[in-house]
């Protein structure tokens, strides 16, 4: 029968093959005497130097193969091997104590993984991995028994193991590794961002049941579900065979596009672009070919600590994002927060009606000093690159005027201060509210973009609380109301020759996108793994058609009317002449 | 010897790449380096004991120099402290 684990996807995709056990149980040795410290000593550091030799090596290996940034960890690698603190800790245990290499260094290694291990730091605990990894290299020439090297598989399989060092992954050899399946890990570890970056299917912290897969017995590896089979049907192994090839084919597809274009079949091109909560978030962005930073939720900054970021730090996040989207337009959003977002130091009033009170922008303009503090940080950074500054939660113009002035003096102090700063900062805001929509016309020459926030938008148009179910049904991202707003905003802007964005679940939602294109979106914000989908979408379909159609949507008088709408000309039911 | 306090600003604390700058740094320079924060004290030469400080943005951290070069020591390394980022 088949039985089937559940795990962590840590890099998409199918694969079927048998398993290979990576020989996981560390080595541990047991305490020696030995007479000769000095030459136990001796023995050791000819082991480290072999080890360094033999890293040098993957390190080297890697940087041809994923390039300088993925080889980096072995600089990690490398440095450990000249550690003081470890390297002479374990010569000093063996003079101090008469004690053999392979005791020495197991202890201390222990030592430093136990210490880092505890860290309440995910990355710091992961830098357990590479001490593991480079005492057991280490470990390997005391021993005389070479190293597991994965280079050498001769065979397709897919490799089982307690948990993958940087090194084991960095060797697999792509003609031959399927995927891989780890007992413990998770989606930042390393094993997991190198699958990623190898394009391996990976399943990470499936936990101890990894110990029950039979060696070269073939298992399915699905990780768009996050599971494993084990002990498959012939039934499920053809119909996965199945969903592999088409997956494959798909994946092929869609990695053509990364550094494309976003065009419509008819030539009209729209920008897409990525919404980011972290810095983390942007290398995601780019692996997965967004075109710019459309929003950039600043909160993240202010979450999770006990004071207000500094505008050093601020600076240095922004400039971060700048510099790495290299040219690319960044949208930053000023602090969103109030509403379901606390800062618990800032001890802000309780309000009955949250999401109706003093949030956003309208919590900036009465704190003026972190709102300073913020554009101040932002203007500083607009060199490093194509900032775009965006104001939320507008509901009347005097917000907008008001914050523009803020921005504006801000600038005047740095250009008095003498600092640098871009020549031209696009300023834009996000429609959010109806008020702000329906009055478009009056904010577009106030402003460079706007971007239609769609969450908000939707809650504050129907009234009805998005996080509360027995008025869920009112959440209709394709109600007539919708994009009747949506289309006015949009056109309010082309009167003034400004664009207009999406930011928020809709941008990138399949039925959506065609209404969107058609009624003139100039770029759409959707979380980064959306982006390729989207791009393939929009190739398919006519920009110039769906015009008529979305006028057509514009007509209907219900969110199913539009939906079903959408789904037959998609379908290619209806065509217009 | 002399000693002086620093505030870390970089986002995500002290971690591996400035901590590897740090160390380089610090090897370059003949005296003792000491890095104190969350009352633990560590040889400033060394990553790994760096690392399981487990630095955080916003926290205070005291150089102690001692020998030779000690005041150019801890200019550079001050200013790497307050100034380095990933």
């Amino acid at each position: 029968m088949t039985l089937t684990l559940k795990g962590i996807a840590a890099s998409p995709g199918i694969a079927i093959a048998p398993v290979f056990h990576l020989a996981s149980e560390r080595f541990i040795p047991t305490e020696q005497s030995v007479q000769d410290s000095v030459q136990e000593i001796e023995t050791f550091r000819r082991a480290v130097a072999s080890t360094r030799e033999e890293v040098e090596a993957i390190r080297a290996k890697t940087e041809e193969r994923l390039g300088a940034d993925k080889a980096e960890i072995f600089e990690g690698h490398l440095m450990i091997l000249e550690d003081p603190d470890f390297i002479e800790a374990i010569e000093q245990k063996i003079a101090e104590e008469s004690i053999d290499a392979q005791f020495a260094l197991h202890e201390i290694s222990k030592h430093f993984i136990d210490l880092l291990q505890s860290m309440a730091d995910e990355l710091l605990r992961g830098r357990a991995v590479d001490i593991e990894d480079v005492s057991g290299r280490i470990m390997s020439h005391l021993r005389g028994v070479p190293h597991t090297d994965l280079a050498n598989l001769s065979e397709e399989c897919i490799i089982v193991a307690r948990n993958l060092t940087p090194s084991d992954t960095a060797q697999l050899n792509l003609n031959f590794v399927r995927g891989f399946v780890t007992e413990i890990g998770s989606r930042t570890s390393h094993s997991a961002i190198m699958a990623r970056s190898l394009e391996i299917p990976a399943i990470v912290g499936i936990g101890q049941a990894v110990h029950d897969m039979k060696e070269q017995a073939v298992i399915i590896v699905d990780a768009a579900e996050g599971i494993v089979l084990i002990e498959p049907t012939e039934e499920e192994l053809a119909a996965y065979q199945e969903k592999k090839q088409k997956d494959d084919l798909r994946r092929a597809e869609l990695s053509k596009l990364k550094d494309k274009l976003t065009l419509s079949k008819d030539g009209k091109q729209v920008e897409l672009a990525a919404n980011i909560g972290s810095l983390e978030d942007i290398q995601r962005a780019i692996d997965n070919g967004a075109e710019g930073i459309g929003l950039f939720r600043t909160e993240f900054l202010y979450m999770g600590r006990s004071s207000l970021p500094t505008e050093e730090e601020q600076f240095t996040s922004y400039k971060y994002a700048l510099e790495k989207m290299n040219s690319k337009p960044v949208v930053i959003r000023t602090l969103d927060i109030g509403g379901d977002k606390e800062l618990p130091y800032m001890e802000l009033p309780k309000e009955s009606n949250p999401f109706l009170g003093q949030r956003a922008l309208r919590l900036c303009l009465d704190r003026q000093d972190l709102f300073r503090t913020q554009l101040r940080a932002l203007l500083r950074a607009s060199r490093y690159g194509n900032l775009k500054i965006m104001f939320p939660m507008i509901a009347v113009l005097e917000e907008l005027l008001e914050a523009k002035k803020l921005l504006e003096e801000e600038k005047q102090k740095l250009i008095a201060e003498g600092v640098q700063l871009a020549e031209h900062i696009e300023i834009g805001m996000m429609v959010e509210i109806p008020a702000a929509a329906v009055a478009a016309d009056l904010f577009a020459p106030e402003v460079d973009f706007f971007s239609i926030g769609t969450n908000d938008l939707i809650q504050y148009t129907m009234a009805a609380d998005r996080m509360n179910e027995t008025v869920s049904y009112l959440y209709q991202p394709w109600h007539p109301s919708l994009l009747r707003l949506i289309s006015f905003v949009i056109q309010a802007a082309e009167k003034e020759g400004k664009w207009v964005g999406m930011c928020g679940e809709m941008a990138g939602d399949h039925t959506a996108i065609p209404l969107l294109l058609g009624l003139g979106l100039h770029e759409f914000s959707m979380s980064a793994g959306s982006i390729l989908q989207a791009r393939e979408l929009i190739g398919q379909l006519d920009q110039s058609e769906w015009s008529v159609h979305a006028n057509q949507a514009l007509t209907m008088r219900s969110t199913q009317e539009i939906t079903q709408f959408v789904e037959r000309t998609r379908n290619g039911v209806i065509h217009h002449d | 010897m002399i000693s002086k306090t620093y505030t870390i600003i970089n986002p995500t604390g002290f971690h591996v790449r400035p901590t590897k700058t740090f160390v380089q740094t610090a090897n370059t320079f003949p005296c003792k380096i000491s890095v104190i924060a969350k009352g633990k004290k560590v040889n400033g030469k060394s990553s790994l004991s760096m690392l399981t400080l487990g630095i955080a943005m916003n926290e205070e951290v005291t150089l102690e120099i001692d020998g030779e070069q000690e005041e150019q020591a801890l200019e550079t390394l001050g200013q790497l402290l307050t100034e380095i980022h990933e």
